[in-house]
């Protein structure tokens, strides 16, 4: 049975992987775990204790099989960042993910303090450095603001993704394929079930991550070019609207 | 004894006036004490008498100086020294010995030519060393330099004397056995050879395993002026053996510096021996000023100025091809030639010697005498000049480079728990502290987890002086005896004003005192370890990590700040309004981290919202919706 087989089987008949461990040699559902994309989560959140959004998208996806979650102001709240562990885990996983409330457009201090140490010259970029290449970036973001108010004449005058050039570039210059954001948008104003929607939102758009054999194909798609910048939250309708799905 | 007494007054005085006068014009104490010399000697105000006897006495000076250095010379450094001390030191002394030989044969027989050019190759240690360590350059890579030459001057003086007799055309063979103790020259050759490796061995031995529970054993009885008397026991006692056994003293006693540079007693002994060195060297220098011939000067003055003027331009260029040879950096090429460019304190032993031995006539060897003496005063004066005029024009076109905190000398006072700590950070970090404590208990068992701890009574000024505090940019005190530090503190600012100061004290009235001491970095001993236990408590009782950590943070800071305001309290109102002062301040402390935990980290958990900020600051957005939680 090959890979892609598999995944549609389990995809739609979610009952039959206990069928599947029976029937099918071991070695082949051995092979679906290798296969699945390898997820870093990294939270950024200062106040995390205090936090609604993010501890629901947080809450929603943490233990998942596959999927390494780690909240970095609890890892290293005086700022120290051991960077040799921090390149170690990136390097064993294929998808990067940095979920993080957007602070003036920007990301939390931790989550840049993490950027300055950990993607090293020689290592995540010039010359010899192609630690990263070929992985998947991404960005998961709460925003006070409600969606509509970052479009062009709202308040915060530019769409979303503009505001993401930084880490759109950094990736791009460390040969990582970036991936347009998760976004839950309007914290402030939506209430717990509201989130916890958001969060089973979050947790489906990480399963598809998992599983999609055909990241590059849509990666590609969403190379910087001087067209106009992706929409957030697009990954989410090509992944779960089945543009793309394997 | 009247006698005695009005020498030892006239040669005091001398010293008193003329190396304050000499270091306000800027040439050196070296300088000045050579001009005190020729001020009351026979040609001067002649003042004094018997200048030989005195030069022989005051020859100690060298050998102490030479344990001293021993003591700063650690048998690693020393071996990783051989390459400079044998290649610049060895060439230095090889062609310049050559060269001097080839120029006098044209006036002298061969071997006298040798002989001179043997005596004339060597520099003046005293000489070099003082004037290193006066300009502050003996611990640059140029001093260290210069010191490997002038090491192996000292060390090639040995078979030096051992060649002069070989070289003495017929007479009679007359060795002069300076030991009235024991002669050993009856002796077979063999026989003597081992004596003086028995000695050299024994040097060793002592300095190895006899000082060491010795000097514990007196340092337990906590009486100074026996350690003093061990310490020159020491001295003097290395040099005899090497005289019974014909070596030179001042080669025992290095030995016996460097068996004993690693002991923790280092720096006591160092501050034990140097008054007397320093003493002892400065009369020394007198005594060369005094033995100035100037009646033969004034004879033979041009014979006299060739040779003066050979001595410095030879040494000075072979020197300077030595340094291209061996790559020094272009930059200290210069100053590397022109420091030990003079005749050495060893010709004053080697010339008597050479005529002893029928090697030399007299008359070479006072002529020599006379321009070495000269080439010594004019060594000061040229190294001054060439800090003035030459090395001025380098330096400004190089510019100042960045001051980085390795290479600079920390003390620090007493090492406890605290220390300790504080020693294995700086360390790491490259810098290397001296440590002084003055428990020999417990230097003993620091030494044996690998910190070089060094044993003394840190409130005294000569252990202070022999720690490299002049030297030094910071002292670190440590001690908990509040009483003592504050002595230390005072100590240290008094004679070393230029010492940044920083303390650890336990208890808010030493810190207060220290503020009006003006110490400019005081700490509470556990105040920062007691906040970060707390700090561990409050994530291990479920607050998140960054939370605790900005309110300890919140709460140093302020602590920090309203302990300025509450010392301006205690200064002003005395204690009973501090006391209250004190509790206001807790409570306000207590309201702040409070307010802290609700309003600011709820803000930062509510996240940031644009429309929020652009509504602060006076923009005109639509009506918000409304806050459902």
């Amino acid at each position: 049975m090959d890979v892609d087989a598999a995944e549609a089987v389990f995809r739609y008949f979610p009952a039959v992987d206990q069928l599947v461990l029976f029937k099918v040699p071991s070695r082949n559902t051995f092979k679906i775990e290798i296969d699945m994309n390898k997820i870093l989560l990294l939270l950024a959140h200062p106040a995390f204790g205090r936090s609604v959004a993010n501890a629901a998208l947080y809450s929603a996806v943490e233990g998942m099989e596959g999927v390494t979650c780690r909240d970095l102001y609890d890892l290293s709240p005086d700022f120290f960042i051991n960077v040799k562990k921090e390149q170690e885990l990136l390097l064993a996983h294929d998808i990067i993910i940095q979920q993080y409330p957007l602070y003036w457009y920007s990301t939390p201090s931790l989550l840049k303090e993490w950027t300055d140490l950990v993607f090293e010259h020689g290592w995540a970029y010039g010359s010899d450095g192609n630690a990263l290449q070929g992985k998947y970036f991404m960005q998961a973001i709460t925003t006070g603001s409600e969606a509509e108010s970052y479009t062009l004449g709202g308040h915060s005058s530019m769409p979303l993704v503009s505001y993401l050039a930084p880490q759109r570039a950094t990736a791009r210059l460390c040969g990582m394929r970036w991936l347009p954001p998760f976004v839950a948008a309007g914290v402030h104003y939506e209430s717990r079930a509201v989130l916890a929607s958001e969060g089973q939102r979050y947790r489906r758009m990480l399963e598809a991550l998992q599983q999609c054999s055909r990241l590059e194909e849509l990666a590609e798609k969403y190379r910087i070019t001087d067209g106009p910048v992706p929409e957030a939250n697009a990954l989410d309708r090509d992944l779960l609207q089945g543009e793309l799905n394997g | 004894m009247e006698h005695f007494l009005l020498q030892i007054f006239v040669f005091f005085v001398a010293a008193a006036i003329a190396v304050p006068v000499a270091k306000k014009i800027g040439i050196g104490s070296v300088l000045g004490y050579l001009a005190a010399g020729v001020v009351i000697g026979p040609f001067g105000l002649s003042l004094i008498g018997n200048v030989e006897s005195v030069m022989h006495f005051t020859e100690f000076g060298v050998v102490m100086m030479l344990f001293l250095i021993g003591l700063e010379m650690k048998p690693a450094i020393l071996w990783q020294m051989r390459n400079s001390i044998l290649g610049l030191g060895g060439g230095q002394v090889l062609v310049t010995t050559l060269l001097i030989m080839f120029v006098s044969v044209w006036f002298l027989p061969g071997r006298q030519a040798l002989a001179l050019g043997l005596i004339l190759s060597l520099s003046s240690t005293a000489i070099v060393l003082q004037l290193l360590k006066e300009r502050g350059r003996y611990d640059t890579s140029v001093g260290r330099s210069i010191f490997s030459v002038i090491l192996f001057h000292d060390l090639a003086v040995v078979p030096i004397m051992a060649l002069l007799p070989l070289l003495a055309t017929g007479g009679t063979h007359e060795i002069v056995q300076h030991s009235g103790l024991v002669d050993i020259s009856h002796f077979s050759g063999g026989v003597r050879f081992l004596l003086t490796l028995m000695a050299i061995t024994a040097v060793f031995l002592l300095g190895r395993f006899v000082t060491r529970p010795l000097f514990r054993a007196i340092a337990m009885t906590g009486m100074r002026e026996l350690f003093a008397a061990a310490s020159l026991a020491l001295v003097v006692g290395s040099s005899l053996l090497m005289m019974v056994v014909g070596l030179p003293a001042p080669l025992g006693t290095f030995l016996a510096g460097v068996v004993l540079a690693e002991s923790e007693y280092r720096h006591e002994l160092e501050s034990n021996i140097e008054p007397f060195k320093a003493l002892l060297l400065g009369i020394f220098f007198i005594s060369i000023g005094a033995s100035l011939n100037f009646e033969l000067l004034w004879e033979q003055w041009w014979v006299v100025c060739l040779l003066v003027a050979g001595i410095v331009v030879f040494k000075f260029v072979i020197l300077y091809l030595i340094a291209v040879l061996f790559r020094l950096p272009a930059r200290e090429r210069g100053y590397f030639s022109i420091v030990p460019a003079q005749g050495g304190t060893f010709a004053f032993v080697l010339l008597p010697f050479a005529v002893q031995s029928g090697v030399l006539p007299p008359l070479v060897s006072e002529l020599v005498l006379t321009a070495v003496v000269i080439t010594m005063f004019f060594a000061p004066l040229m190294v001054t000049a060439w800090e003035k005029f030459v090395e001025r024009r380098i330096e400004s076109k190089e510019g100042t480079g960045h001051v980085s905190p390795q290479g600079q000398r920390v003390i620090i006072a007493g090492f406890g728990r605290l220390g300790t700590d504080l020693g294995r950070l700086l360390i790491s970090v490259g810098i290397k502290p001296v440590i002084l404590d003055h428990d020999p208990v417990g230097v003993e068992a620091l030494r044996n987890f690998g910190f070089e701890v060094f044993y003394g009574d840190v409130t005294r000024l000569d252990l202070l002086e022999a720690a490299g505090a002049a030297e030094a940019s910071m002292l670190i005190v440590t001690i908990s005896n509040a009483e003592k530090a504050k002595e230390l503190v005072e100590l240290a600012q008094k004679h070393y004003p230029h010492l940044e100061i920083a303390i650890a004290v336990d208890d808010w009235r030493v810190v207060y005192e220290m503020k009006d001491l003006g110490v400019s970095l005081i700490r509470r001993e556990t105040r920062d370890s007691a906040l970060d236990l707390g700090m561990d408590c409050l994530k291990l009782l479920g607050m998140h990590s960054y939370e605790a950590f900005r309110l300890l943070r919140m709460f140093k800071h302020q602590d920090l700040k309203a302990s300025d305001d509450l010392y301006g309290v205690w200064r002003e109102k005395g204690e009973e309004t501090f006391i209250s002062s004190f509790r206001d301040h807790n409570d306000n402390l207590a309201a702040l981290l409070q307010r802290a935990q609700t309003r600011n980290m709820e803000e930062v958990g509510k996240g940031w919202a644009s429309d929020k900020i652009i509504r602060a600051t006076g923009g005109q957005p639509d009506d918000p919706p409304e806050i459902r939680r």
